[in-house]
């Protein structure tokens, strides 16, 4: 199971994170400083994996931007890893070759993003074409509910309905 | 791109964003977030702000909260969000609220409601939204509430609605199995999720069926028995899946859904376990994926791990061992640490059941070893432990050492600290060595063994090592002494050896007669005085004097306290520790008594000794008969009184129901027994109560058909737990489990194999350590260390030592010759360490490179798009509108087609499938490498004119991540 997700720059600064296990809000800053510290200071041709109060740690470098995961003793790293290149590819297709800069901006895309692909800390769906799919319905919505604010006949139609 | 990736947010947002990434300190950072808090907190609470306004204040407390701090003032106002009807609205503050609160907070139960109504709503997007919280948020007291809903929604039309459904289902099982099945007490019910969940197996969606592997995974690593008729059919949708009959949808970096296979694999290790009828039903298509995987591609090699872990934990089938050993050779001979990592696991999975597969390896387990990766070091460290044997416990355990007092990691350091001791207790060659190694480790990580491990070892020292040979003994002990005394010169020792040192000398210190009473009493006045916060450390001080002087009372000395002894007690008698006064006061009266009442109430060398308790109080009984004589009431044992035995049953059930689940969702049901039975893995915890059960569920299953075909499946299932209740009643019939003897066959296999290994491993050795001759490159020191780890080499051959305890003489010598060595080889690790230091400058992300020649259907997509850009490149506030139709077309024709094609017919409709690129050459992949870098420089250009400025310190933020 993955316990969480961790997104931190170069800086350590935060990029996102997301809890499947209940960590209150001080353990949670002490995690992210405790394992920014450990993994932006690694080499760049160490593993990919730390080991963790029992945990184990995957990361991998985009760019600038380290994708951390906390899993379980007798997970499998390497299925990991290409979790989080699945995520990024999802990420890359959804912004068109996506930067950091995208997910500064657009953290809560990020985050729905996510949502789409892992839930309560497992894989849900691993067809990148699924994922933009619903991502895409969702959207959508978004698209319509501005054309529909923009007319009063059409909310009336939406009450309606 | 349009709405989804533009900046559509406020300006103040914005410059909110922008202000943080150019904060130069976390200081100023703070400052910044704070005065955010505050703006936040003033608009937040003003009387009707329009839904896009709240909306974004949420994702900007969802922002500060991220960034560390405290946003629980806006909480409720997330919440409140979620009751909104636009879904838009409603998204936004689901979103909000599971990453803001935790399962116990206070406010879910305000959610509950509106998840509750949006899970029955028309919209299956609302229903994937309430889901998603669903899976983060409910706790176990809400779990009745939602339970009913989710099961109906596991036959949801729509596909990503089942999904997220089972994976609700999957967490509130982790969360509570016994509520999951308490609370759907009828029986039926119960039934009905179940086979709901297994037809879900056969969904035509392969992303249901994927998702449907993670609550079975959990539910068969609970109770595998009830599950071994689904061998075959996870047998055959892994065969389907590795020969390409999931639509291509699920192909992942050209293998076919690995992500599904892995998960497959990983069901069947734990139902092959000790079984090897079933495991022989597997051994074709683990072979199968052994020999089609992929080796060069990073998910192949997932795989393929994940089958090593499957073959070694099935009845063992020597094709498949051989060709797992072929993957972890590859492994650890690859240049990526990563591989080299799992090879080492691997390894160590392996070896358990055929223990000559390390001595293939053994220099590149070395190398590992003394790699600068901590990440690979431990893992190595890991499998050493696992291979340890009396013939290398000396070497692993000093590497192992070494290595702990290197390191700052506690809790690291506690682990390898008690796996030394562990090893060492396990496998000590001598007692030297074994005081030896408890004293490093109690030096360098004292305070982070169990206080347990400080008691085994003064046991030990009293009681020797069981033999009767009383010379040793008392060589031992002079020898623990002699090192203690030493020891004690050094500043700052644990707490935890600190008790054990001043043990010792108190009860041995003097024994021997090389030591006066006077300069042991001295050093102990020292440890007291040194330590002087310790309140432990000083009682137990405090009790070594007093034994001391004991014995030299008893054996007819004059004792002279030592001034500074004087002035020490003098300070105890007056400590506000009660502890201590006490025994200062003890030692005061001790020291006044003659020789020999102290002989009586101190015996020499008698810690071994039993004190004999009356339990029975027997010397009591007169005056018991005195007062029963005189009309007391005799006394009557609890467990005698009438009516007590029903009432304690009565309240370990009461508290049985009290531990499973608080709050009642429905009436009170009646046969509580059957239901338990029922639920196998639920019942684990309560089992006490139900005596039977357990063994008849296996037995029912066994004959129940494949579910794919669920209704009869169901109804004969159903029959069969009839049976199963009355078999409780008539409990005599009861007959044993046949997995029972299986499990039993299993291990005595597992003990002849071990043992074949165990015979065969020397000459290997032998032959492994000749033909490595020729090389000239390695070093002699590996060499060493080789043979001294894997046992083979003449010089291990030499050493009449390596059976336990046989003689210490020589496997002392053997040590000595050890210790040489073994520094040379510390000194030269740390020169090789100083050379490579790590590149911390290199911002090249080199197994990025590895992803780059695979071909890209996103990259070609974005070639295809590329026009469009380029078009409206001179107003990018329109490049979004008119792009993201484009590419929405572009998905959305794909889909469709999917969602029917049959997992076990297995028609794929490749023309439908392939994304448009799929089956192009490299050549346009190498042509949308520049479009790439123009779609950044575009960007770039946008956020500039918003005002983001690359700075010196983020040159990357423009960066492609997938560059």
């Amino acid at each position: 199971m993955i316990h969480f997700v961790l997104l931190i720059s170069r800086q350590g600064k935060v990029r996102l994170t997301k809890w499947y296990s209940p960590y209150s809000q001080k353990e949670r800053t002490k995690v992210i400083r405790e394992l920014s510290g450990v993994i932006l200071t690694r080499g760049p041709k160490l593993c990919n994996f730390v080991e963790w109060r029992g945990f184990k740690v995957v990361y991998k470098r985009y760019a600038s931007l380290y994708f951390c995961m906390c899993i379980d003793q007798d997970d499998n790293e390497l299925e990991i890893l290409e979790i989080i290149h699945h995520y990024v590819e999802i990420l890359d297709r959804y912004f068109g070759s996506v930067c950091e800069l995208d997910l500064i901006f657009n953290f809560h895309k990020a985050y729905y993003i996510l949502d789409e692909l892992l839930i309560a800390g497992e894989l849900q769906e691993s067809s990148k074409k699924t994922v933009a799919r619903l991502i895409a319905a969702q959207d959508s919505l978004v698209e319509t509910a501005k054309e529909q604010a923009s007319s009063i006949s059409n909310i009336i139609a939406q009450a309606t309905k | 791109m349009g709405s989804q990736g533009g900046f559509y947010q406020s300006k103040e947002f914005l410059d909110l964003v922008k202000s943080i990434g150019e904060a130069r300190s976390k200081a100023e950072e703070d400052r910044i977030v704070l005065s955010e808090i505050e703006t936040l907190k003033r608009r937040i609470s003003e009387p009707d702000i329009p839904k896009r306004k709240m909306k974004e204040y949420i994702i900007r407390l969802v922002y500060v909260e991220m960034l560390g701090h405290d946003a629980s003032f806006g909480y409720i106002h997330a919440v409140k969000m979620t009751h909104d009807d636009s879904l838009l609205v409603k998204r936004t503050g689901y979103l909000a609220v599971t990453l803001f609160l935790n399962e116990d907070h206070d406010l879910i139960i305000l959610i509950v409601n509106t998840i509750q109504k949006d899970l029955k709503s028309d919209n299956y997007l609302v229903v994937c939204a309430a889901l998603n919280v669903v899976c983060k948020l409910i706790n176990e007291e809400t779990i009745p509430a939602m339970l009913p809903q989710v099961v109906e929604l596991l036959v949801h039309p729509k596909e990503a609605v089942r999904k997220k459904a089972i994976m609700a289902l999957h967490r509130f099982y982790h969360k509570s199995p016994s509520s999951v099945s308490h609370l759907v007490s009828n029986f039926r019910k119960v039934h009905i999720m179940w086979l709901h969940l297994f037809q879900r197996l056969c969904d035509n969606d392969p992303g249901v069926m994927g998702a449907t592997l993670c609550p079975l995974f959990d539910l068969i690593t609970k109770d595998v028995n009830s599950y071994k008729d689904l061998v075959i059919s996870f047998v055959s949708i892994l065969k389907q899946v590795a020969e390409r009959r999931l639509p291509k949808a699920y192909d992942y970096h050209q293998m076919p859904a690995p992500f599904i296979q892995i998960k497959l694999l990983k069901i069947l290790a734990l139902l092959g376990s000790g079984d090897k009828q079933a495991s022989e039903d597997m051994y074709t298509v683990v072979g199968d994926i052994f020999r089609k995987c992929d080796s060069s591609s990073n998910i192949g090699n997932a795989v393929l791990y994940e089958c090593i872990c499957c073959v070694s934990s099935i009845y063992p089938n020597p094709k498949l061992l051989e060709s797992a050993a072929d993957v972890i050779s590859r492994f650890l001979k690859s240049d990526s640490h990563n591989l080299k990592y799992m090879g080492i696991d691997a390894l160590s999975r392996l070896i358990k059941i055929s223990p000559e597969i390390a001595e293939q390896h053994q220099l590149a387990v070395i190398d590992c070893l003394e790699d600068p990766d901590d990440t690979l070091k431990r893992k190595t460290f890991e499998l050493l432990y696992k291979m340890t044997k009396s013939t290398n416990v000396e070497v692993i355990v000093d590497r192992m050492i070494d290595y702990m007092i290197r390191i700052n990691d506690n809790h690291y350091k506690t682990e390898i600290a008690s796996r030394c001791v562990e090893l060492a207790e396990q496998f000590a060659p001598s007692n030297q060595w074994f005081i030896q190694t408890m004293n490093k480790v109690f030096e360098h990580a004292g305070d982070l063994v169990n206080i347990k491990v400080a008691h085994n070892l003064m046991r030990l020292i009293a009681e020797g090592f069981g033999e009767d040979d009383d010379t040793a003994d008392s060589q031992l002990r002079s020898s623990a002494v002699e090192s203690y005394l030493r020891i004690l010169g050094e500043p700052k020792l644990p707490s935890v050896f600190l008790r054990v040192i001043c043990w010792v000398l108190g009860e041995y210190g003097t024994a021997d007669g090389k030591f006066s009473a006077s300069y042991i009493t001295g050093k102990l006045c020292d440890v007291a005085e040194a330590y002087s916060n310790d309140e432990t450390v000083k009682a137990y001080a405090v009790t070594a004097l007093m034994k001391i002087y004991a014995f030299e009372i008893a054996s007819g000395k004059k004792v002279d306290m030592l001034p500074e002894c004087q002035t020490l007690m003098e300070e105890l008698l007056a400590s506000h520790s009660t502890d201590l006064q006490q025994r200062a006061y003890e030692l005061q009266v001790v020291i006044g008594l003659d020789a020999h009442a102290v002989d009586c109430i101190m015996p020499s060398d008698a810690s071994c000794e039993d004190i004999e308790v009356d339990k029975g109080l027997s010397f009591l009984d007169g005056y018991i008969q005195e007062s029963i004589e005189k009309g007391a009431q005799p006394y009557i044992p609890e467990s005698e009184r009438s009516g007590i035995l029903n009432i304690s049953n009565f309240r370990n059930q009461d508290h049985n129901e009290a531990s499973s689940h608080s709050l009642r969702f429905e009436a009170y049901e009646l046969p509580k027994p059957t239901m338990q039975s029922r639920i196998p893995p639920a019942s684990l915890a309560s089992t006490e109560l139900v005596p039977v059960p357990e063994p008849m569920y296996p037995r029912e299953s066994y004959q129940t058909p494949v579910p794919s075909v669920s209704l009869d499946a169901g109804s004969s299932e159903l029959k069969l737990r009839l049976d199963g209740v009355q078999k409780k009643w008539g409990r005599p019939t009861y007959s044993p489990a046949t997995s029972t003897s299986n499990s039993t066959l299993q291990k005595t296999v597992n003990g002849i194999t071990q043992v074949d290994g165990a015979s065969t491993s020397n000459s290997r050795t032998r032959e492994t350590y000749d033909s490595r001759k020729p090389q000239i490159e390695i070093s002699p020191e590996k060499q060493k260390l080789a043979a001294s780890l894997f046992g083979g080499s003449s010089k291990t051959e030499k050493r009449p030592a390596a059976v336990h305890k046989i003689s210490k003489a020589s496997s002392h010598v053997m040590e000595k010759s050890h210790v040489p060595k073994y520094s040379m080889e510390v000194a030269s690790e740390k020169t090789a360490s100083v050379q490579q230091p790590p590149d911390l400058l290199d911002l090249g992300e080199p197994t990025v490179t590895s992803t780059s020649p695979l071909v890209d259907p996103f990259k070609q997509l974005e070639g295809l798009l590329d026009t469009t850009q380029v078009a409206s490149a001179v107003n990018h506030g329109s490049i979004a509108a008119i792009e993201s139709p484009d590419m929405m077309t572009l998905y959305a024709d794909t889909p469709a087609a999917i969602r029917n094609s049959d997992l076990l017919s297995g028609l794929s409709n490749p023309s439908i499938i392939n994304m448009p690129g799929d089956t192009t050459t490299t050549q346009p992949m190498q042509s949308s490498k520049g479009p790439n870098l123009k779609d950044s420089l575009e960007r770039d250009a946008l956020v500039r004119q918003m005002g983001v400025t690359p700075s010196s310190q983020n040159p990357n933020l423009f960066k492609d991540l997938l560059g």
